[in-house]
């Protein structure tokens, strides 16, 4: 009896919630950001989430294309200068006005926020900021160096008053959190909800919803399900298998652009005996993978567009170099290599390994999207080239250790590796520059570079490139420097383009990001 | 009395000390979580930076001398991750996760008990045997997949309920809930059903066995005899009895409600320690990881305890001494 009450009650409830304010916003994230502070902690959940309540001086749209926000202008005024002009009349959330002191002060702290897991330095070192007059800013350098909206798009500026020995938890719990951005913040519930209300004053257009809370919803099938029952309105991060099936639901609008990031093969060419690889009846032999002719013909061997089609439901594109279409550097050229095996054995046979050999194939499970799938439908095509190989898949919390620095002395410890790379900057200098550029600890160059691939002319090209402040001409240099690097010396292989999709209730549809980040205001109706 | 529970006290801190060693050693042989931090676009210079602030170029064992250090203070480690107190963040989702557990528990007793002493009692009726193909069924469904169902029927299909996420909270006599609004209970209801359904099963088929096992007694019969209505025998006679093994697993079953909310959690973005856990575990977040499994372990150890006095207090016969 009692029971049956409280059930009546429940949906007596349920109905009151679902005729709240149209205007409200309900978001189901699959990546909580590990804090309001923009500066705590430099990675993308958190990175996203920030542009609601914080602008940046340069803007960074849809498609990485860079856009005035509290700048209005930027450029290079001699060779190692730049000039930010910043907007005028602006006001913070809490009514004071925006001027080159928050710039001068934020610089300052996001270069110094204690405990930072991941900092801005990265974008902010071998910088010198100098205010000119209340609206301009220069950025001084000791080298030409072209990447300085692209690396500003990234700080999100802070008010000096609100922030004024402000710590990060003063950031989570409100008291510090003033921005210039679209959404003031309500409140944050960690692990249940973040809640933004509507900046009536905001300098640009004007946010669409007067209040948006968003949920983290970590599992796909529970976000979902919770879009299909109402209980959010959108959400990021839809898993592709599911795909499908939404788009026969009438109640949901699904939006879908590829990304920044290719998925793409490492393979060891700094070793004479590589770890996981011996001849066919395990004895040692010397790393084939060294040989470019080998590279090239693992290249051939891969049907992209099965790939595409089969394991990724296709949903994602197939890739011939470092970054789609559309971004800054990536050259005319190349395209995707085709699906010949013919080849391939042909040029296995040229470089000595007409019977192939034994490879072990390391990749993440749970880090891109179907990596696992991928790296057992890869084994099976080299298999088909004569390569023997085997699939060994682990959490990224394993497997991003052991690739980078597993082996002997800090070395990468796998022979041949799935990765992917998302380029942050929207450039095609930034996979140059991490993965294919030689391993230079001193000088910060090839991070990533997990094959340790190297190239003299690729890195004299890549470093001209990042020294070379005119646009068109370093959009040459670094597609010559990848046509160099991917196309002839097959220093990685690039295998898709990852695809994400958004759903919405129907009425909505989102303006898919590259940078894969999931930012309302890119939210419309229609 | 009091030196049994000053015993207790002692072997906990003993067993939490092992713990913690397990853990911290156990937790620091798995990858790195310089990986799961930092951004990718970091250079070397940044990421060596960050390997020495959080303190992982140290050699574990002086990692673990600075955490035992720290913990005779009440400092269990900062995570990595939210850059708070670990423990600040565990005890801030805990009691999420106590009214979950404690709903579930709720409904696992109310059910599970009535259900239970039926089946016991009418073994060959064809309700009996339904309650047990249920309890069976609520065995072997693994919960994932059960509060997908869930989902998918009561918030999807029907409308019913929400599927994700806590509901409002109140606050009565201090304590904040969200069983205290009906937004909150109508929100808890389903994942404490999810999480309550393997309890559910377990505490039918004790109760089940025990009421077959005591029915037969002589002092049953003898309650018969005498004429006593048959309410009052169940009620008083059987109840009472089968108590001993239902208290038992109900008390150690509640630490394992608590410390294995996670699938629960996952399934219904509940926002409690479980969820944390996992994502803790998941991004390496190595303190809290440990700063947990050090709470789960005294939350353990008190209900053992709890256990063992309610015993006491059930049967007259299990005396609690202060020497053994």
């Amino acid at each position: 009896m009692k029971f049956s009450k409280f059930l009546m009650t429940s949906f007596a409830a349920i109905g009151l919630s679902i005729s709240a304010n149209a205007a409200d916003l309900r978001v189901g994230l699959k990546s909580e950001p590990s804090s309001i502070d923009p500066h705590y902690h430099n990675l993308g959940p958190n990175n996203g989430f920030a542009t609601h309540i914080f602008g940046t001086l340069v803007g960074s749209d849809e498609n990485q294309q860079h856009y005035p926000d509290l700048a209005v202008s930027w450029k290079p005024i001699n060779d190692t200068t730049w000039e930010f002009k910043l907007r005028k009349g602006v006001k913070w959330h809490d009514g004071s006005a925006f001027s080159a002191d928050d710039v001068m002060f934020t610089v300052e702290r996001a270069q110094n926020v204690p405990n930072s897991p991941s900092s801005f330095v990265t974008y902010l070192k071998g910088k010198t900021f100098k205010k000119i007059d209340s609206h301009t800013i220069h950025v001084v350098t000791a080298k030409p160096y072209p990447l300085m909206p692209n690396d500003l798009s990234t700080v999100k500026i802070i008010s000096a008053t609100a922030g004024n020995g402000a710590s990060t938890e003063d950031y989570n719990s409100g008291k510090a959190t003033v921005g210039t951005g679209p959404y003031k913040f309500v409140e944050w519930v960690p692990g249940d909800r973040i809640v933004l209300e509507r900046n009536a004053s905001y300098h640009g257009t004007k946010a669409a919803f007067d209040k948006v809370t968003f949920k983290p919803i970590k599992a796909g099938p529970a976000r979902i399900s919770a879009l299909l029952a109402g209980d959010v309105d959108f959400i990021d991060n839809v898993p592709p298998l599911d795909v499908a099936r939404l788009k026969t639901e009438k109640n949901v609008q699904l939006s879908s652009g590829p990304s920044n990031r290719v998925i793409y093969l490492h393979m060891d060419q700094f070793r004479e005996n590589s770890p996981h690889i011996t001849a066919k009846d395990g004895s040692p032999i010397k790393n084939p993978l060294m040989d470019v002719r080998v590279r090239k013909a693992i290249s051939l061997s891969i049907n992209r567009d099965a790939i595409v089609s089969r394991v990724m439901e296709g949903i994602a594109v197939k890739a011939g170099q470092l970054l789609p279409a559309g971004f800054h550097g990536v050259s005319e050229n190349m395209k995707p290599d085709p699906y010949d095996t013919k080849m391939a054995k042909k040029l296995m046979a040229e470089a000595g390994y007409p019977d192939g050999f034994k490879m072990t194939i390391h990749g993440p499970n749970d880090r891109y999207i179907n990596d696992a799938k991928i790296a057992e439908a890869l084994a099976q095509m080299l298999n088909r080239v004569g390569i023997d190989a085997s699939v060994e898949t682990m959490p990224k919390a394993v497997y991003f250790k052991r690739a980078s620095r597993g082996g002997p002395n800090k070395s990468p410890e796998f022979s041949f590796m799935l990765l992917g790379w998302g380029a942050g900057s929207g450039e095609a200098s930034s996979p140059l520059k991490a993965l294919l550029h030689t391993y230079d600890k001193s000088k910060g160059m090839g991070a990533a570079n997990r094959g340790r691939h190297t190239d003299a002319k690729v890195d004299a090209l890549v470093q001209k490139a990042l020294a070379t402040v005119d646009a068109d001409a370093r959009g040459k240099l670094l597609a010559e420097a990848t046509e160099k690097a991917v196309g002839e010396n097959y220093g990685v292989i690039p295998m898709h383009y990852q695809v994400n999709t958004w759903a919405a209730k129907k009425g909505y549809s989102y303006l898919p990001r590259t940078d894969e980040r999931t930012i309302v205001t890119g939210l419309s109706k229609n | 009395m009091t030196a049994f529970i000053l015993r207790r006290s002692l072997q906990s801190i003993v067993v939490l000390f092992i713990m913690s060693l397990i853990v911290f050693v156990g937790v620091n042989l798995v990858g790195d979580p310089v990986d799961m931090l930092i951004n990718p676009e970091a250079d070397q210079a940044e990421i060596d930076r960050v390997i020495r602030d959080l303190g992982l170029d140290r050699p574990v064992s002086e990692q673990y001398w600075y955490f035992v250090l720290n913990a005779f203070q009440g400092d269990l480690g900062r995570s990595f991750i939210f850059g708070e107190p670990a423990l600040k963040l565990i005890v801030q989702r805990m009691p999420a996760t106590m009214e979950l557990a404690l709903v579930s528990l709720l409904m696992a007793v109310v059910f599970g008990i009535p259900l239970g002493i039926y089946a016991g009692l009418k073994p060959t009726s064809r309700i009996s045997k339904t309650i047990m193909a249920g309890s069976i069924l609520g065995f072997s469904m693994p919960t994932f997949w059960v509060g997908i169902i869930l989902i998918m029927f009561f918030s999807v299909h029907l409308g019913w309920l929400p599927s994700t996420g806590r509901g409002d909270v109140d606050t009565f006599f201090g304590v904040t809930s969200s069983v205290f609004t009906l937004d909150g209970l109508s929100h808890i209801f389903l994942p404490a059903f999810n999480l309550a359904l393997f309890k559910l099963s377990s505490v039918i088929r004790l109760a089940r066995a025990g009421t077959r096992e005591v029915i037969l007694q002589d002092y049953i019969k003898f309650a018969r005899a005498k004429g006593l209505a048959e309410s009052r025998v169940v009620r008083i006679h059987l109840l009472k009895n089968i108590m001993i093994p239902v208290i038992t697993i109900i008390g150690l079953e509640f630490g394992s409600l608590i410390a294995f909310s996670t699938v629960t959690e996952t399934v219904f973005a509940w926002p409690g320690m479980g969820k944390l856990i996992i994502d803790s575990i998941y991004n390496l977040d190595r303190p809290v990881v440990v700063a947990y499994l050090m709470i789960i372990v005294v939350i353990f150890v008190m209900l053992n305890l709890i256990v063992d006095i309610l015993y006491s207090v059930l049967d007259p016969r299990v005396r609690i001494k202060g020497v053994s």
